[in-house]
């Protein structure tokens, strides 16, 4: 009995010392297990004289208390120090990249044409497209370009005979859609167009985007809110000037063309806008009667507006592009830059 | 068109700085293109006369020139031009001047000999952009000593403006300025232009055969002129400055009365004339050597000039070489045209030919200004080369004359075309301004239109001409207004863009193409294709429209590796050609090539080259996306273009829509590939279909799985043994996969083992061990009897 102080400070030693949780439970059976010292103390009560026993028996449990709750603590301890080694062992380095493919990305043409689209759809406008060999007669003469006009000569056309032809503008997928369909149309047409043009400004195919509201009441008010609109979403520049000047296609009357202040030099006159701070984004104008007389359309009763873009010129001002030809050469460091 | 600003000036001349001047014509519809200077930016040039020459003691090429530069002294300077000669009145710059690109002249000694100042040529003066051959010698009458910029109006700028074809009224000087009055409120100064009074009688008889296409014709001839005339400094100058060249005098004069006020002339050659002028349909087999040499067979839709013996002229484009004007030349016939747009539209364009006179005629001239111009060429001429005129001889058909137009404007329908009503005040004065006669009535206005305004014809027209005068920036904006209807909308129907974007999840790059390749690489890819040839291709090798995704692939591949980018992965939607024009299919396609690594340079491994069944996995992904992979299979076949051995033939529904496969070793070769590359193409049209998701409902039931590994021969598909496995496992068998393939250690050569996990899951109860059993009989007995299948133990 007498010797329990030091059995305690001895187990507490031994508590102290376990460092796995094998040792501390090899410390747990030697003092507190069935035949643990500490245990032999308990079962050795009953030598001692009766009246002694009650006090001797306290301080026994006190002290198997003492160590129970020391060996848990030490236990958790352990515990806490394998988990820690163990997430240690364990650490990664997050900064390496991640595996398996790396995404790749729309062409940026592609990626205009649907900001476009999406732009118009979402106003309730259709998404229309229509054959790239086109015919004379929905190429050039429903839209109010005889042969001969000498708007024939605006557009360099290639040809595969005497009246089949690459179309050089998607508007013949509007004569398309007035002749199957009654208004209100409200129609947007992307596609791709081939003009005979090769140079540092032009290439032989390129996209468009063509777009048509036909409806009771259409003005030129319509256009010109409609243009606007679209100029300041595409670009994200509410105070974006536009400009609407005077022109001429055959297809539509009042026709313009529209500028919007030079998105490079903000209108102070750049190379990109040869110094007149405007840069020509785009044709429009109201629908021209001859084109709804070829179209079935009453003229009296309806009237509308079209518009035209080039894709890739909005895609040069809106990312910056400076080379038309590398839209085509698929090069992928070019392509990349778009993902 | 372009016209030197104070050329314009003389006509009208508003109170406008150059720049303003340009925007306000731009804004009304005729774009300004380019502004330039006519002459460099100098100081202290003035005229002076060369008063003696000699030789340079010491160079060859160089004289000594004394000159006299009105101030008193003369000057001695060393010049190099081979042209330099006692007597030329020449532009001086003298000590001090400053010439373009900020060259100031200095005092000099040129191979020991004192220089004082420089005897300038054309280029040095900024007049001409190539460097001339010698010093710009200015005529007799040139003041010496007057400073050169103010002598030849040099503060002057070259106005281009690029017309819109409709606008065949502004390709002159009178017609800008038309224009220029209008949007100032300015009145136009004009030449003096007096008739001519005849000073003979000779004339030339006139014979109209075709008055359709030649309503109007005048002739006049001019005898005793002197050709070896020089065309007077003011005259070259205003033709430079409009970017035309002085040839002769008479060309010159004709092209200068073209520029001032838009009607084309032509000047023959009076002794070349036999009997009298034709103007009729070209002869079949006719032909014509034209003003440039060359000889052109005349079609028989085509109007010329002729005399009694043949064609002289393609009317209103070009002149022939053997009645025009020489040095030789003493008399002319003045021609001066009013040629319908029937008669010249497409002509030109179809002998490969355009002029300034056909770019007039087919935009329309107006069939008023003959006579005037008539008048004013010989009065010029007269001045110019001598001579004297005789009485001007007309035919003309006034039946075949454009008509009159009355074009008339109802008032509720301009206010609605442009959401804003203009007071009848303004619009009658616009209309007046631009030159119409303009009636006011109950509900609009009736205009008639000027002579010279081809494209006015509608209402439409006025309502252009009146937005564009009161100005488009002007007018209101406002938002369409439109029903809220919603649109069908096909759920099953994968739209491109979701495809296109699955490619781009799956490490793709989308390429764009041009729709027409090289014949010769179509050829190698694809012998047996027909696709339409361009007629006129831009070239050569973009000459036949694509019958493939492939061509353009290959070619963007080739480019790539050319540029050290080995592993490529790029997809291409658009339309592909099939079929000669008549039954001409366009056909909406998507394809794909990869090549390289599996997967991009990395730390974690992945450098495997891909192969088949990368870009198998891929296109699933794809076929997934419309939820009915089992209507797709993929069946061995061979493609002129791919391996043999790694080709399928892709069917949907049973159709046939695409190919999959390895890029032939061969054809590889042949288009000087190095590495392997796999390609796919299928129609748009079947990857965008698909079904709705049916649901089925989830059983409480486990499960059953069992694993069976097959010995078949190499050579048989899986898709076989999947058939056959299918048919005999039953109605619940819910899943299928296979899950090795193996050859090896206990496989005997010829043959590979398939490891297939079968699972079977009943909708309402526990499926027990003896129906599986037996199923898995059925199966193994089937597939040996059918594929020569063993069991594998």
């Amino acid at each position: 009995m007498d010797h329990l102080p030091t059995l305690v400070a001895e187990a507490r030693q031994a508590i102290a010392a376990a460092d796995d949780i094998a040792a501390l439970d090899d410390v747990r059976v030697r003092y507190l297990g069935k035949k643990g010292d500490v245990t032999a103390l308990l079962k050795g009560l009953g030598k001692l004289p009766a009246d002694e026993r009650p006090a001797a028996g306290e301080r026994i449990n006190e002290a198997k208390q003492l160590l129970g709750s020391e060996l848990e603590a030490r236990r958790l301890a352990l515990q806490q120090a394998a988990l820690n080694a163990r997430l240690a062992a364990e650490r990664l380095d997050v900064t390496l990249p991640g595996r398996g493919q790396e995404s790749g990305g729309l062409h940026p043409v592609t990626r205009t044409l649907e900001r476009i689209e999406g732009l118009f759809t979402r106003i309730g406008f259709d998404v229309a497209v229509g054959p790239e060999i086109e015919d004379d007669y929905h190429n050039f003469e429903a839209l109010n370009i005889p042969a001969h006009h000498p708007a024939r000569g605006m557009a360099d056309t290639f040809y595969f005979d005497a009246s089949r032809l690459l179309r050089t503008h998607t508007s013949p997928v509007q004569v398309r859609t007035m002749k199957a369909e009654q208004p209100p149309i409200r129609v947007v047409c992307p596609g791709r167009v081939y003009r005979s043009d090769s140079d540092l400004t032009h290439t032989p195919m390129f996209h468009q985007v063509e777009g048509l509201l036909v409806d009771e009441g259409i003005s030129f008010a319509d256009l010109k809110g409609t243009i606007e609109d679209f100029l300041h979403a595409f670009f994200e520049r509410d105070d974006l000037s536009v400009r609407f000047r005077p022109s001429y296609f055959p297809f539509t009357e009042p026709s313009a063309e529209v500028d919007i202040q030079c998105v490079m030099c903000g209108g102070e006159g750049c190379r990109v806008c040869s110094h007149s701070g405007w840069l020509e984004v785009m044709g429009c104008g109201m629908v021209h009667p001859a084109v709804f007389q070829h179209s079935g359309i009453d003229s009296e009763r309806y009237t509308g507006f079209a518009f035209g873009m080039g894709a890739e010129r909005l895609a040069m001002l809106r990312y910056g592009v400076n080379d038309l030809r590398l839209f085509f050469d698929n090069d992928l460091r070019f392509l990349r830059q778009f993902g | 068109m372009k016209f030197s600003e104070q050329w314009l000036r003389d006509w009208v001349s508003p109170q406008l700085a150059t720049q303003a001047l340009a925007d306000q014509i731009t804004m009304a519809g005729l774009e300004v293109d380019a502004i330039e200077r006519v002459a460099g930016e100098f100081s202290d040039v003035v005229i002076a006369e060369v008063v003696a020459k000699s030789q340079h003691p010491d160079a060859d090429k160089l004289s000594l020139c004394q000159v006299d530069d009105g101030s008193g002294e003369p000057v001695q300077v060393v010049c190099g031009a081979p042209n330099v000669a006692p007597g030329q009145k020449v532009p001086f710059a003298r000590v001090g001047a400053v010439l373009p690109g900020d060259f100031t002249i200095k005092r000099a000694k040129l191979r020991g000999v004192e220089s004082s100042g420089m005897i300038c040529s054309a280029s040095e003066l900024g007049l001409e952009e190539e460097a001339s051959a010698g010093i710009l010698v200015l005529p007799d009458s040139a003041p010496v000593g007057d400073d050169l910029r103010l002598w030849l109006g040099l503060d002057d700028s070259t106005i281009e403006v690029d017309l819109t074809p409709n606008r065949g009224d502004c390709l002159s000087v009178q017609g800008m300025a038309r224009e220029v009055g209008v949007l100032n409120r300015l009145p136009l100064e004009g030449p003096e232009l007096a008739p001519v009074a005849p000073t003979h009688e000779q004339r030339f008889a006139i014979e109209v055969a075709d008055p359709e296409r030649c309503p109007r014709y005048l002739g006049r001839v001019i005898t005793g002129v002197d050709v070896t005339a020089e065309t007077p400094l003011w005259m070259v100058e205003r033709l430079r400055r409009s970017g035309v060249r002085s040839i002769d005098p008479v060309v010159d004069i004709t092209n200068y009365v073209m520029l001032e006020l838009g009607q084309p002339l032509h000047a023959f050659d009076l002794a070349n004339l036999d009997s009298r002028i034709e103007v009729r349909l070209a002869r079949p087999g006719e032909k014509l050597v034209l003003l440039d040499g060359q000889e052109i067979d005349l079609r028989d839709d085509t109007l010329v000039i002729a005399d009694a013996k043949g064609a002289l002229a393609m009317a209103g484009v070009m002149g022939g070489e053997h009645s025009g004007v020489s040095a030789e030349t003493r008399d002319i016939f003045l021609e001066s045209a009013f040629f319908s747009q029937l008669a010249v539209a497409g002509q030109a364009r179809s002998y490969g030919l355009h002029t300034d006179a056909s770019h007039r005629f087919e935009r329309g001239v107006d069939p008023q200004l003959a006579v005037k111009a008539a008048e004013r060429a010989t009065q010029l001429l007269l001045e110019i080369v001598g001579g004297e005129a005789g009485p001007v001889v007309e035919v003309a058909s006034v039946a075949h004359l454009p008509a009159e137009r009355h074009v008339a404007l109802r008032a509720e329908r301009l206010e609605q075309a442009l959401s804003k009503r203009l007071e009848s005040a303004e619009v009658v004065e616009i209309l007046e301004r631009l030159g119409m006669c303009v009636e006011v009535q109950v509900d609009g206005w009736l205009a008639k239109v000027p002579s010279w305004r081809f494209d006015i014809e509608i209402e439409e027209d006025l309502i252009e001409e009146l937005a564009r005068i009161h100005g488009y920036n002007r007018l209101p904006v406002r938002r369409p207004a439109a029903r809220l209807g919603l649109r069908a909308d096909h759920e099953v129907r994968q739209p491109l863009a979701r495809l296109r974007r699955q490619l781009v999840a799956r490490g793709y790059q989308e390429a764009i193409s041009y729709s027409f390749v090289a014949p010769e690489l179509q050829q190698t890819l694809h012998p047996e294709a027909r696709s339409p040839r361009l007629a006129n291709p831009i070239s050569s090798d973009m000459a036949v429209m694509r019958y493939s995704l492939f061509p353009g692939l290959i070619k963007a591949l080739q480019h790539n590796l050319n540029r050290q980018q080995g592993r490529v992965r790029l997809f291409e939607t658009g339309l592909v050609f099939r079929g000669e024009l008549d039954e001409l299919e366009q056909i909406p396609m998507v394809g794909a090539l990869i090549c390289g690594s599996r997967e991009p340079e990395g730390w974690a491994g992945g450098r495997d080259k891909v192969d088949f069944y990368d870009l198998k996995g891929d296109l699933e992904s794809l076929i997934a996306l419309g939820g009915e992979a089992d209507a797709w299979r993929f069946e061995p076949a061979e493609h002129s273009a791919l391996h043999p051995g790694q080709t399928a033939r892709v069917l949907y529904r049973g159709d046939a829509v695409g190919w999959i496969g390895t890029l032939h070793p061969a054809v590889r070769g042949r288009l000087g590939l190095k590495v392997d590359a796999l390609l796919f193409e299928v129609r748009q049209e079947a990857l965008s279909s698909g079904v709705l998701p049916a649901f089925v409902p989830l059983s409480r039931y486990p499960e059953v799985r069992r694993d069976l590994a097959l010995l078949v021969d190499e050579d048989l598909p899986l898709q076989a043994l999947l058939d056959c496995l299918r048919e005999q496992a039953g109605e619940w068998l819910t899943e299928l996969k296979l899950f090795d393939v193996y050859h090896g250690q206990g496989v005997p050569e010829g043959r590979k083992s398939l490891a297939l996990g079968l699972t079977w899951q009943h909708p309402s109860r526990t499926l027990n061990d003896d129906e599986i059993n037996q199923l898995v009989d059925a199966i193994v007995t089937e597939s040996q009897a059918r594929h020569g299948a063993e069991l594998r133990g």
